[in-house]
């Protein structure tokens, strides 16, 4: 199918995409040849992602339409039949790769979600390890591994199947310039090994762009140039003035104007010696040591991970040194001192504002928490400075990222530092606003005479700065002015300075085409039992790693358990009490005795006055007062009739109403006593004999053990499984399912299957505590009961999957699924209210909702005893649930992404 | 000084925070108003609708009589059914009590043979079986005795016995319930506020931003606790206005200044586990989880949902250290029986102490797991 559709092109036709009110494409047209290196270029935020998301068929098309190998991508028959064939590796590092599986386990997945078997593994994976570096690390936790090589590992995963068409959205953003090389390199070895294969690159690295066959330039969701990198360059310098050039605002390019710095061989103000920073065996810094002097601007040049977020902090306070130390203005830098903390502006990594203040409202708290003295005076100058006048009420979040960048870094200098601290300040903002960012900095450098420590992996940006320094996993390799680094590597430019003292450093992981050319064909398990199978096992892997989860899995329900069977007692014994005896004669000492002698209730002090009962009742130091009346005594010696007074602490309405049943008890057994000393016949004309069945003693925890695995097996099991869903979305890795050949049903149900296995050990757990630690027999047949448990805990994952597709977030679905099990189930399944005594609304919910089976399965196989018969209706029942949920869950799904 | 108003504007900070996160902001409306409503009129734990059946081999003048005896709302209508079926439909699950009346009753009552009604009752049904077999062998017992004094069988009782519901005279359910759950979502929502603000924090990596400032942990968390103590006090007193005695018609018997001030000094608990929850997390979704556990038991053991004379004793002194149940007993002191400050005052001083000792503790968590990560 895929070998004919290698000749046609990828034609894209009207596309236009929105994310609410942002267009991101806007009626974009495009004609791509085929077996080429095709590369889109330009800034973030121009619609290149959305572009190949469309092209892969991760994201659904709104408008227009994409023909991709032979067939329209819209097509969901065409989109199944092509996507063996095709390849997608997202942006982000490792960003649809498992961070709790290692190396060989992402492959493994990756090659089972293709229907590879075990002998086909076998010689693929090995392959492809050795042709990339990565075999010595096979075992690492992808997690664990540095920018370059997820990069690297992603590559391999995309490769596994021998896709007809690669989709790579910015490989090498943030990893070291060596990588960089060595990942082109394998591209391109790639290349030749499989021609024919089409391979479409975005990439921010106008540098990069020279390598490709075609280029694509964007610009707002539309294309302004597409062609070879020759004509694009044409008779600019190089790619970048050229792509300015096509800029609708094309601007010259900002040539930095340094003016020499004031203070040469002033005294330092930054000092770092023998940094070093150790994380558990991990050492991210090693003695790393340099001086900065006042003034000046100093470049820390070096890839995602190479320690340079790490030093930075240990030189505001914000983590210690293991070893080493730092100085700021000839004093250690001392944590604890918060005067020192006035003379730093730190910018961090990320966006660290409030992107829920407005502008002005993030300047204004910021100027409070400096105590500036002239606050408005100090928030105009600096609006007006760095250009955010226009956008004071607009909320942070809503900015463009430059302006974000420049809000930032007004907020770093509001207090007028003299130490400025800049971690990646400019990564993702695009060329324009990475050139006004730093005219402001050169700015603050030669005219306010701030000393700027900044950190980036931009050649470019590194040339801008005073004195550079290369650092590369966690040490400091190289440092001196660029010209002086470029002389010393004998490099014609930065870059290529840095590869050199790089390649110094550490000799560079073999890179080769990886000879993955199997001739036969070994299938694994039939496609969509094999790629259940592979969810299912990566699940697996993924929970047993994750401590907080598994101990929420294991220990979760025998905790809450425990608290239930023991909070929930509702037998109560040894109650307070207190008499007002006001006839003190033997008969009202008889009738106190026959209340005391019981196990219900213990006496305390005897009370001086109805108004003491009434305070010793609303203090709760007793529940029940037991008047007796001044002719108490007389009047039953004179066969007169007469009256006791019990007043009943009915505050809490349960334990009031069996107060006054236990009275009433305590009271008519008085009567029978007296009568039956008096010779009278007997009071009893008819006896009333109650018959607790299923539990004869009447203990609570009889009623309670076997009714709680009911809610506990719905609430646990179903938020785990809601979270699993809603981490694959919010982590990013769901793009998997979207771009591979998975269905709905397959993914669902791979999933799932751990998590029924997980609830159903759950569920031997809770009848083993029933059992053996409260005491309740199983009566019944427990062969029924383990199915029904089964078919329950299958519903009930299912219902967390319903959930967990109509929420987005981690915690959403937590909660949602929390509430969404635990209400109903406990309004309406008859776990404190009998299913018989609900009204009509209400009960019909109860025959809709899985627990009300289950309580009567659970609580009817063990206490009442029942059997097969009996229990068949409820087995029934709950064999609808599980699979119908499973399916409407399916169909709530999104295939692909908005 | 410096420090105070430092405090106050990142409180305010937060405050704003809040007002801009739409998912908070739902579930805080929905923790107030309609979810103690629900809880409240959803379940009684007295008698309630209960299903009852009458096994009636007699049927005489005095079985009828007994059959007619029980009305709504306690119990549904009688249902008649054929002897003997009784254990069958109980095991169905169609009737939680049955009566049987065995034949010549009425006889043998006028004989003074003494016959014997037998009570079926589903124990597994528990809240509603303990309670309802007393009610039933009460109305039964009452019923026959009329009819014996009526017939000249018996005399009457020498003894009377006048039962009063303290507090309560109406045995309404809606108030107990309601004041439960409104102190349920208390403590769920001030441990959820606080904790998720500070996740949010370090997930935003705006902590770090924070820290390289003027500031200690100290204050970020202290800025946290106010804020979110003083939205959840604000929401408490609106609720118990307006959705408690406003919507509820409940009716608060003690001082509502002092509810309002004893609940003050559980937030502190409240957030100090939150803050405490926020640290040990290291993600949202883990906090999630962590809630659950122990928030959760925190409310089931404190003596609202079930009697604390319910639990076993070793179990009641290990809950004398909950916090919750403190503010659990002194809250219903003072709303079901308006106890005074001379009343709750033992309550509020541990409430007080162990707030302290937890903040205490959780702040120097923070403070450590702040040094440690990043």
């Amino acid at each position: 199918m895929s070998a004919e559709a290698g000749s046609s092109r990828f034609c894209i036709n009207g596309v236009t995409h929105r994310y609410r009110q942002h267009v991101a494409l806007d009626n974009l047209s495009l004609d791509l040849p085929t077996g080429q290196l095709i590369g889109l270029i330009g800034p973030d935020g121009v619609g290149k992602s959305t572009l190949l998301g469309l092209i892969t068929g991760a994201k659904k098309l709104q408008s227009g339409n994409i023909d991709v190998l032979g067939g329209s991508i819209d097509s969901r028959a065409h989109r199944h039949r092509v996507c063996p064939a095709i390849a997608y590796m997202p942006q982000g590092l490792g960003r649809n790769l498992y961070a709790e599986l290692s190396v060989r386990e992402n492959l493994e997945f990756f090659s089972r979600l293709f229907g590879q078997g075990q002998q086909e593994r076998e010689i693929r994976i090995p392959a492809l390890l050795s042709a990339t570096g990565l075999a010595p690390f096979s075992d690492r936790l992808m997690g664990k591994l540095s920018g370059g090589m997820k990069q690297k590992l992603g590559l391999c995963c995309a490769l596994i199947h021998d896709p007809k068409l690669l989709v790579l959205d910015e490989p090498t953003t943030g990893i070291d310039p060596l990588s960089r090389r060595q990942f082109w390199a394998l591209i391109h070895a790639v290349r030749e090994e499989t021609p024919g294969l089409s391979i479409l690159v975005s990439t921010a690295y106008m540098e990069e762009a020279e390598q490709f066959d075609f280029i694509v330039a964007m610009d707002a969701g539309r294309v302004i140039f597409h062609g070879s990198p020759a004509e694009l360059k044409g008779e600019a310098r190089d790619l970048e003035t050229s792509y300015r050039q096509l800029q609708a605002q094309g601007e010259p390019r900002f040539v930095p104007n340094k003016a020499p710095m004031h203070h040469q061989g002033a005294d330092p103000v930054i000092t770092a010696r023998g940094l070093t920073r150790r994380f558990g065996d991990f050492t991210a810094v090693d003695g790393v040591k340099f001086s900065i002097r006042r003034g000046e601007i100093f470049g820390f040049l070096g890839s995602n991970g190479c320690g340079k977020s790490t030093t930075m902090k240990m030189l505001t306070g914000l983590l210690p040194a293991s070893e080493g130390e730092a100085l700021l203005f000839g004093r250690p830098v001392d944590a604890r001192d918060l005067r020192m903390r006035r003379e730093i502006g730190y910018m961090s990594q990320a966006f660290s504002l409030y992107g829920e203040l407005t502008v002005q409202q993030n300047l204004q708290l910021h100027a409070r928490i400096f105590a500036i003295k002239n606050r408005v005076e100090r928030i105009d100058e600096l609006a007006e400075r760095f250009g955010l006048t226009a956008h004071m009420d607009t909320l942070a979040t809503a900015l463009p990222l430059g302006i974000k960048q420049r809000l930032s870094l007004a907020v770093a200098v509001i207090h007028q530092p003299r130490v400025l601290i800049l971690d990646e300040p400019t990564s993702g903002v695009d060329p324009e606003a990475r050139d006004s960012f730093w005219a402001l900095l050169i700015e603050l450098s030669r005219d306010d005479d701030v000393t700027i420590f900044v950190s980036t992996h931009f050649m470019t940006e590194a040339e801008r700065c005073d004195r550079v320094s290369f650092m590369h996993a966690g040490r400091v390799l190289a440092e001196g002015t660029p010209d002086e680094l470029i002389a010393a590597a004998q490099a014609d430019s930065l870059e290529e300075a840095f590869i050199a003292v790089l390649e110094a450093a550490e000799t560079p992981a073999p890179v080769a085409a990886p000879d993955v050319s199997v001739d036969a064909v070994y299938p694994g398990a039939a496609g969509s039992i094999g790629r259940i199978l592979a969810y299912a096992r990566r699940e697996t892997i993924e929970v047993l790693r994750d401590r907080v989860r598994l101990a929420f899995a294991f220990l979760g329900s025998v905790i809450l358990m425990l608290v239930f069977c023991y909070g929930i007692t509702l037998d109560i014994e040894d109650l307070d009490f207190a008499v007002l005896d006001l006839s003190q004669g033997p008969e009202s000492r008889d009738y106190i005795a026959e209340i005391s002698g019981s196990r219900y209730f213990n006496p305390t002090g005897p009370l001086a006055s109805s108004e003491d009962g009434r305070e010793r009742l609303a203090k709760g130091d007793i529940s029940l007062v037991v008047e007796l009346p001044p002719d108490f005594g007389r009047k039953l010696r004179a066969g007169e009739p007469t009256e006791v007074l019990a007043i009943v602490d009915g505050a809490i309405p349960f334990k009031g109403e069996t107060i006054e049943g236990y009275v009433a008890g305590l009271h008519s057994s008085f009567l029978e006593v007296m009568a039956r000393q008096s010779g009278e016949h007997p009071v009893e004309i008819a006896r009333i004999e109650p018959r607790f069945r299923y539990n004869q003693s009447f203990e609570s925890i009889a009623a309670m053990a076997p009714a709680m695995p009911a809610i506990l097996l719905i609430m646990l099991p179903a938020v785990l499984m809601a979270v699993s869903v809603a981490r694959e979305k919010e982590l990013g890795t769901i793009t998997n399912f979207y771009a591979t050949p998975t269905t709905r049903l397959e993914f669902l149900v791979g999933k799932q299957i751990p998590y029924i296995a997980i609830a159903f050990v759950n569920f031997l757990l809770l009848a083993a505590m029933t059992i053996f630690i409260f005491g309740v027999p199983l009566k019944g047949n427990p062969v029924p009961l383990a199915i029904g448990a089964f078919l329950y805990v299958w519903a009930t994952t299912s219902y967390g999957l319903l959930i967990a597709t109509m929420t987005s977030s981690q915690v959403a679905a937590t909660f949602a699924t929390a509430i969404a099990s635990v209400v109903p189930t406990i309004q309406f399944s008859g776990l404190l209210q009998p299913v018989s005594t609900l009204e009509g609304g209400a009960q019909a919910i109860g025959s809709l909702w899985p627990s009300s089976y289950f309580l009567h399965l659970n609580v009817g196989a063990f206490t009442k005893g029942l059997g097969w018969n009996a229990l068949a209706p409820d087995l029934l029942a709950l064999a609808c649930f599980g699979p119908a949920l499973t399916v409407i869950a399916a169909l709530l799904l999104r295939a692909q992404e908005k | 000084m410096q420090r105070l108003s430092c405090i106050f504007w990142l409180g305010l900070k937060e405050m704003m925070s809040l007002r801009r996160d739409w998912v908070m902001m739902a579930l805080l409306v929905w923790s107030f108003t309609l979810a103690p409503v629900m809880e409240a009129t959803g379940v009684s734990n007295s008698v309630n609708n209960a299903s009852i059946a009458f096994a009636d081999e007699d049927g005489s003048t005095l079985s009828r009589s007994l059959a007619s005896a029980f009305f709504p709302p306690e119990f549904q209508p009688v249902a008649e059914i054929a002897p003997g079926t009784g254990a069958e439909m109980m095991d169905a699950g169609l009737f939680l009590f049955v009566v049987a009346v065995p034949p010549g009753f009425e006889k043998d009552v006028r004989a003074g043979r003494s016959p014997e009604i037998q009570v079926l009752i589903d124990a597994t049904a528990m809240e509603q079986a303990g309670i309802g077999a007393n009610y039933i062998i009460n109305i039964l017992n009452a019923e026959i005795r009329r009819f014996a004094i009526g017939a000249n069988l018996l005399n009457p009782p020498p003894i009377d016995i006048i039962v009063r519901s303290a507090f309560n005279p109406n045995r309404d359910t809606v108030r107990f319930a309601g004041i439960v759950a409104l102190i349920g979502q208390i403590m769920w929502l001030t441990t959820i506020l606080t904790g998720a603000a500070m996740i949010r924090e370090r997930e935003h990596g705006t902590i770090e931003h924070l820290l390289a400032m003027p500031l200690t942990p100290f204050d970020i968390a202290v800025a946290k606790i106010w804020a979110n103590a003083a939205v959840v006090l604000v929401a408490t007193a609106l609720s118990l206005s307006f959705v408690m005695q406003g919507f509820l018609g409940i009716s608060i018997a003690g001082s509502k200044v002092l509810f309002l001030f004893g609940t003050a000094l559980f937030l502190f608990t409240a957030t100090a586990l939150g803050v405490f929850l926020a640290t040990i997390a290291r993600s949202m979704a883990q906090f999630a989880l962590l809630v659950m556990l122990t928030v959760l038991p925190m409310l089931m053991l404190s003596g609202g949902e079930t009697p604390i004379e319910g639990q076993p004793g070793w179990l009641q002194i290990g809950t004398s250290i909950l916090p919750s149940r403190h503010y659990m007993s002194a809250s219903q002191s003072i709303i079901f029986k308006g106890a005074g400050i001379e009343t709750v005052w033992a309550e509020f001083v541990w409430m007080a102490c162990l707030g302290a000792i937890l903040l205490a503790t959780s702040l120097l968590l923070f403070r450590r797991s702040v040094a440690q990560e990043s």
